[in-house]
């Protein structure tokens, strides 16, 4: 059976021609839709002044020469895709599938240009695969990276540019139910409003300096309705913890460990502990502020033990 | 005139401007109302020890205690039915004081009817519930931290750090539960004891909870006919004097999770209630034959017999392990098998079964039970009774 090592030098596209010569309209309306004024595509006699001989295509354009047109990317994914495909490539397509590498995101495309295009060339290309990367955790999924080469060349056969392209293909990460929403009112919205920030605030009373969490619409202490919000250093201890197994909600991953964080400023809040198994964690063990982007509307404080930090 | 009549008054009365869009949330106008009515009688917020709402008040007492600087609560009270509550509200607070169940009674009800939910725009399609109730899980949920299992696991784990108490002191608890609901026809777990080896052997929960550290849960039903001692005296069975009856909500209380008080350790607003049940009752602790004790989870009941005056803080491990829980022990404990073993029906079969216990009828009754005492839910604003025979 066919491993991903045996693909490095295998053929995925086989020479195909672009269907049209470079020419001076389409480079026209590239320019334009680009918002290219650079002459040297537009005006042949500008061009000709900078000692070349006549109209070029920008080098942004190589890829739209060979591109297979509106009629292949309407007939679906195989049409287009496989038109012209070489047995590489669907071994390659077959292999990844099976192993559940069924999304895919281009990360990378570095391009060598080894002449300007002028009107008349013919360019043609072909994909090579380059390499296969182990498998990878990334912040999308379980993946591999597939770095393949185009070589564009010319009607003499002449190279003109060579484009080393890379996708992840990857195992989409199992979609995770948002967490929680807090209910956010008049009273406690500056605090998730500051989360959303980053930054970890303490309610004060503007009236005695006290602070106060969680916080609420008057001071205990004398009474005053005014406060503001003291931005926390981020630094606590564990003052106690619990370490979840059941039941599970969707949102979270388990073991899950939930703590009560007491601040240096004095105030405790309940948080998640990260960067810290379970096993590991004790009551007055120092940690420090992270965030977590829970999901784009919610930012919550979690905290990791400081020795983390220093590693 | 009858009974309370005479016997209280309104010292005191505060409101906010009244608008069609106060622009604050209703949990700070519940303040500003409840302080200006303290002030208005010329008392301060640490005063009031009694607070009563409407069902339909979205400002629990709790966080208006906790806001406006009240500390401790002896009486909490709440009238359903919308309007019809108002004056029931006062009602309630004078019965409050003129029997002395609380000196300072503030009754309160705040809103935003025409900014916020406006009642008479009908109750579909209604905007997601922002109160002070629900924003006091704001803290807790995002984070996973949202049952009581959890909740009782973050006081559990700080008892053992301070007091060195184990998952086996716990364990000993749910023991003698089970030992007791095994020879209880009606429980559960009927002819089904465990041993601590099957507490610790029983799959996490919320470490440090066991499977077998948590209450089951109970379809089912259990209620209670209260009058007058001198006409129980004339009905079927020997009456269970209420001796004592207390409430107790702590300073700085939240629901189930009141992580921010100096030490969590203890379960203050028990002991609120415990100093009330004895005072009430011209009775100690020494004077409790038996103890019915809320036992939702098993780790709250160690600073129970600690707040109620059987041992001192930090020793409830060895008062159990000592063996003072069981039949023939100083205190036998939830000899129906409590909600670990018995049913979980919100401890109102516990105070059926001291009822049982004060009659002499309990399936597994001690000698000699003259006085027993009860408690309610734990990390909540709580109460207790003090059921005694007839002298
Ligand atoms: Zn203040």
């Amino acid at each position: 059976m066919t491993s991903y090592e045996d693909f490095a030098g295998r053929e995925i596209l086989p020479l195909w021609e672009g269907p049209d010569p470079v020419n001076v309209p389409m480079i026209r309306h590239w320019a334009e839709a680009m918002g290219d004024r650079n002459p040297i595509y537009r005006d042949d006699a500008a061009a000709r002044a900078t000692g070349r001989p006549g109209i070029v295509a920008p080098a942004s354009m190589m890829q739209a020469w060979t591109m297979r047109g509106y009629a292949a990317t309407v007939e679906g994914p195989d049409a287009g895709a496989r038109a012209g495909a070489a047995a590489g490539a669907r071994e390659l397509d077959g292999l990844l599938e099976k192993d559940g590498y069924t999304s895919v995101v281009a990360t990378d495309s570095e391009f060598e240009f080894h002449r300007e295009l002028v009107a008349g060339d013919r360019v043609s290309v072909r994909e090579v695969v380059e390499s296969i990367s182990p498998e990878k955790s990334t912040a999308l999924g379980t993946g591999r990276f597939v770095t393949t080469v185009r070589t564009y060349t010319d009607q003499d056969g002449e190279v003109v540019a060579v484009q080393r392209w890379r996708l992840l293909r990857f195992r989409p990460k199992e979609a995770r139910a948002p967490r929680p929403r807090p209910a956010v009112n008049r009273d406690n919205a500056f605090w998730f409003e500051a989360a959303r920030e980053h930054r970890l605030v303490i309610q004060r009373c503007a009236g005695c300096g006290t602070l106060r969490h969680p916080p609420g619409p008057c001071c205990p202490h004398c009474g005053s309705f005014d406060w503001d919000a003291a931005e926390a250093s981020g630094r606590g201890q564990v003052y106690s913890f619990v370490v979840n197994h059941h039941p599970r909600h969707p949102a979270f991953e388990y073991p899950l460990i939930v703590a009560v964080v007491e601040l240096d400023e004095g105030t405790r809040l309940v948080t998640n502990l990260v960067g810290v198994e379970p096993g590991e964690v004790e009551i007055g063990m120092p940690v420090v502020l992270d965030w977590l982007d829970a999901d784009p509307d919610l930012s919550l404080p979690v905290f990791r033990p400081q020795s983390g930090i220093a590693a | 005139m009858s009974g309370f009549s005479g016997a209280a008054a309104i010292a005191g009365i505060g409101a906010t401007e009244f608008s069609k869009d106060s622009g604050r949330s209703e949990l700070r106008l519940a303040c500003e109302a409840v302080l200006a009515a303290v002030a208005d009688a010329g008392l301060k917020p640490s005063d009031v020890d009694g607070m009563v709402t409407f069902t339909a008040d979205t400002n629990a007492e709790i966080h208006v205690a906790r806001s406006t600087g009240m500390r401790d609560l002896t009486f909490f009270s709440r009238i359903p039915h919308g309007g019809g509550a108002a004056c029931g509200t006062v009602q309630q607070a004078a019965l409050a004081v003129a029997t002395g169940v609380a000196d300072v009674v503030v009754c309160y009800r705040a809103f935003n009817e025409r900014s916020g939910v406006r009642y008479g725009l009908g109750q579909a399609d209604g905007p997601a519930e922002t109160g002070a109730d629900s924003a006091a899980y704001a803290w807790l949920t995002p984070f996973g931290l949202s049952t009581p299992a959890q909740w009782v696991a973050m006081f559990a784990r700080r008892y053992m750090h301070e007091y060195g108490a184990t998952s086996e002191d716990f364990g000993r608890v749910a023991v003698v539960d089970r030992r007791h609901a095994a020879t209880n026809p009606a429980a559960w777990f009927y002819r089904r004891p465990i041993t601590l080896e099957d507490h610790q052997a029983s799959r996490w929960i919320a470490e440090p909870l066991h499977l077998l550290d948590c209450c089951q849960e109970t379809d089912g039903g259990q209620a209670l006919v209260v009058v007058s001692a001198e006409r129980a005296r004339d009905l079927p069975h020997p009456p269970a004097v209420v001796l004592g009856a207390a409430q107790g909500s702590g300073d700085d209380q939240h629901m189930m999770t009141s992580y921010y008080r100096p030490r969590i350790t203890g379960i203050p607003e028990m002991g609120l209630v415990g100093r009330q049940l004895y005072a009430q009752s011209g009775l100690g602790p020494a004077d409790m034959d038996a103890a019915i004790l809320y036992d939702h989870f098993t780790p709250l009941v160690l600073p129970q017999l600690e707040e109620l005056g059987f041992c001192a803080p930090g020793e409830a491990k060895d008062f159990v392990a000592e063996g003072n829980l069981e039949l023939g022990g100083r205190l036998p404990f939830n000899t129906h098998g409590g909600q670990l073993g018995e049913a979980y029906l919100h401890g109102m079969n516990g105070i059926a079964e001291a009822v049982r216990l004060v009659r002499g009828t309990s399936v597994n009754q001690p000698e000699g039970v003259r006085n027993v005492i009860v408690t309610a839910g734990t990390g909540v604003p709580t109460s207790g009774l003090v059921l005694g025979a007839d002298r």
